[in-house]
């Protein structure tokens, strides 16, 4: 995974609620094993509606997506993360995130990050106001969203996710440090309740 | 202290806790399914890690299979890689396939509770949102990304953070052709779809206790139509009783011992919870999703809302709801004129679904111009539909009759609505486009979807069978 420290471009404004991964990543994208992640992104929506955020020219080249509650609902098709990454966007800021699609992000290397309330709305009036004509910067080292129409905005990220996202720490190898832990579960559930430890066909 | 089935079934499967913080919760079984399975593989093998728990692991063929009866793997033309990819991925590590033409093909969901692959008290993981149906047997579920999906099969734990504890308690009775995907739409109304957001659910109450395990699965599978982590109902001796005999499930000594076991689980009298609802069921009638979202819901005899009346925060989507479904406020649904009805989908396509809606559609046919459509979810369901002659009822009605797996659902498989058609379906998303571009979908119980074929209108199925339609 990308280490992620500092990432630099420009704030998209998608300012509605409920967005879900179908609409992101649309299933007719993914007919391919391998589709091109970055014409999947939002596809339908870009297709058929020529007004859509990410069709006008100021926002061709996106950095930071800036949408509302429960980013990411739905599906929990990666797809939905990975479409970003080919777009450039490293950064979300959302007001809330859906559960799966948030870890989803952690994975990847993508941040996502939820302000406070006020915080929230003031940033999004910024972003508007820019309306792509200068870049935001988010730096996940002091926490902070720097650009046009107003002073740094604080935000907060669990220190674990935040260590994990800027390590860019291979996730099964963090898990894989605990092996004898593993290991011993399962010694200790084989004898306390052996049938999770088995899934063997009665029949055969 | 007291505590929560979850944090007891939390407690007994975690691992360790992370240098992050995070716990390494075990996972008992770990059910896979094409769409995502084959990125994972390629991932592990790149990195040259095995599959920790094969013997843990199954593969189901379900979201881009073909429904047609002699169906291949070129039938649906873009399932064919992922089929091959999961197939070949799968005996690389050892994993069983249940492949196209295996008599137990199906939808994941579906497949591994009849299997006995879910026994209470255990964990799962499917990269599949709605993984939680299996809850309806008292297992702890989780959905999952591809990421995710490759840790689990590398590990065998996933890296999770403690969700929050919910509590909806189901009161009272419900009345004769109301079911559990009626309760599910309308607590998915109450919370909105982002209610049980970081949180995992515990269904309880008398309703919940009267429903059959199938109606349960039902319930379970909506969860994340709110946002839920996971979703289950405590086991009882329904449950017990269902998985009894199985193929995957113990047997023997082994049998009483996890019987034994499986019945300290419950939720301690005194334990407490983040949050609680309620919802009295006795006056609950059939539901109807008449918006964009599964929280956009009608009972069958109310009138579509008008945005001005509708709280501030969700007015533009009502609206919006409202100009793609091409409806009016104040309107009834029951009544309007559909083109497609589909009864399937991890929701609603086990065997008591397929009987109801089977004793809705004997004696009648489906409406001129209505395409309609039954998808079994397992190729096991559909041998034992079969056997008990609704396949007949069904086709002499104008039913297309399909191979099983998730089909219109999501569409991944090719089947799909037209541009502008209305559909009445027994899945578990209306969102836009999702059943094809254009196609207005409107989610039912299968009672009320096959009423509503057969009229070729939505329909309320009480008054169809009072022969008050």
């Amino acid at each position: 995974m990308q280490p992620f420290t500092r990432h630099t471009g420009i704030a998209v404004p998608l300012l509605k609620d409920d967005i879900n991964t179908d609409q992101i990543a649309p299933v007719l994208a993914m007919r391919a094993l391998k589709p091109d992640y970055k014409a999947l992104l939002f596809m339908r929506t870009r297709s058929e509606e020529p007004d859509f955020v990410l069709n006008q020219p100021q926002f061709r080249e996106p950095g930071i997506l800036v949408a509302g509650q429960n980013f990411g609902a739905g599906s929990s098709r990666e797809a939905a993360v990975w479409g970003m990454l080919a777009n450039n966007i490293r950064v979300i800021v959302a007001r809330s995130f859906a559960d799966i699609y948030r870890e989803n992000c952690l994975q990847n290397g993508l941040l996502p990050v939820v302000l406070a309330p006020p915080d929230a709305e003031a940033f999004e009036a910024r972003v508007l106001a820019a309306n792509g004509a200068a870049p935001f910067t988010v730096d996940l080292v002091t926490q902070r969203i720097s650009g046009p129409g107003g002073p740094d905005i604080a935000f907060e990220l669990p220190a674990a996710d935040r260590m994990r996202l800027h390590e860019g720490l291979d996730d099964i190898g963090l898990t894989l440090k605990h092996r004898d832990e593993i290991v011993s579960w399962e010694q200790r559930m084989a004898s306390a309740q052996p049938w999770l430890q088995t899934a063997a066909d009665n029949r055969t | 202290m007291p505590q929560t089935l979850f944090d007891k079934i939390w407690d007994a499967h975690l691992v360790a806790k992370r240098a992050d913080g995070r716990d390494l919760i075990y996972i008992d079984r770990h059910v896979l399914h094409e769409l995502h399975a084959p990125h994972a593989f390629e991932q592990l093998q790149k990195q040259e890690r095995p599959v920790r728990r094969p013997d843990l692991t199954f593969s189901m063929q379900d979201h881009t299979v073909a429904t047609a009866p002699g169906r291949t793997d070129d039938t649906n033309p873009s399932g064919a890689a992922f089929l091959k990819a999961m197939r070949e991925g799968s005996k690389r590590n050892g994993i069983k396939v249940f492949d196209l033409g295996d008599p137990e093909q199906g939808i994941s969901h579906v497949v591994a509770p009849e299997l006995g692959m879910v026994l209470p008290g255990a964990t799962h993981a499917v990269p599949d949102s709605h993984a939680s149906t299996v809850g309806g047997l008292g297992a702890l579920a989780f959905g999952c990304g591809t990421s995710e999906l490759a840790h689990i099969l590398a590990t065998q734990v996933m890296a999770l953070k403690r969700p929050k504890r919910m509590r909806i308690r189901l009161d009272g009775r419900l009345a004769p052709h109301v079911t559990a995907k009626d309760v599910a739409l309308r607590i998915i109304a109450e919370l909105g779809v982002a209610g049980a957001r970081g949180h995992v659910v515990e269904y309880a109450g008398s309703a919940v206790r009267d429903m059959p395990i199938e109606q349960r699965m039902t319930l379970c599978n909506l969860n994340i139509e709110m946002g839920g982590r996971s979703g289950f109902v405590a086991p009882d001796d329904s449950a017990f009783g269902w998985i009894a005999g199985r193929p995957y499930a113990p047997q023997g000594e082994m049998w009483d011992r996890a019987l034994a076991h499986w019945r300290t689980l419950a939720s301690d009298d005194a334990a407490t919870f983040d949050r609680e609802h309620t919802l009295d069921c006795s006056a609950l009638e059939p539901q109807i999703t008449w918006g964009t979202d599964p929280s956009q819901v009608l009972g069958i005899s109310g009138r579509v809302p008008d945005p001005a009346g509708v709280e501030a925060g969700r007015r533009a989507a009502a609206e919006s709801a409202l100009a793609y479904m091409g409806l009016t406020p104040g309107m009834t649904l029951a009544g309007l004129k559909v083109d497609r009805v589909f009864i399937g989908s991890c929701t609603n396509s086990r065997l008591p679904d397929l009987q109801a809606a089977a004793a809705v559609v004997r004696g009648r046919r489906v409406a001129d111009g209505v395409v309609a459509m039954v998808v079994p979810g397992s190729s096991t369901v559909k041998r034992e539909a079969e056997a008990a002659g609704l396949d007949r009822v069904f086709r002499d009605a104008g039913f297309f009759w399909g191979e099983s797996g998730c089909s219109m659902c999501a569409g991944g498989n090719g089947d799909r609505g037209e541009p502008g058609e209305r559909c009445v379906s027994t899945t578990n998303r209306n969102f836009e486009h999702r059943q094809g571009a254009k196609v207005r979908t409107h989610l039912v119980s299968p009672e009320t979807a096959a009423a509503t074929a057969v009229t070729g209108r939505i329909a309320d199925v009480r008054q169809l069978l009072s022969g008050h339609s």
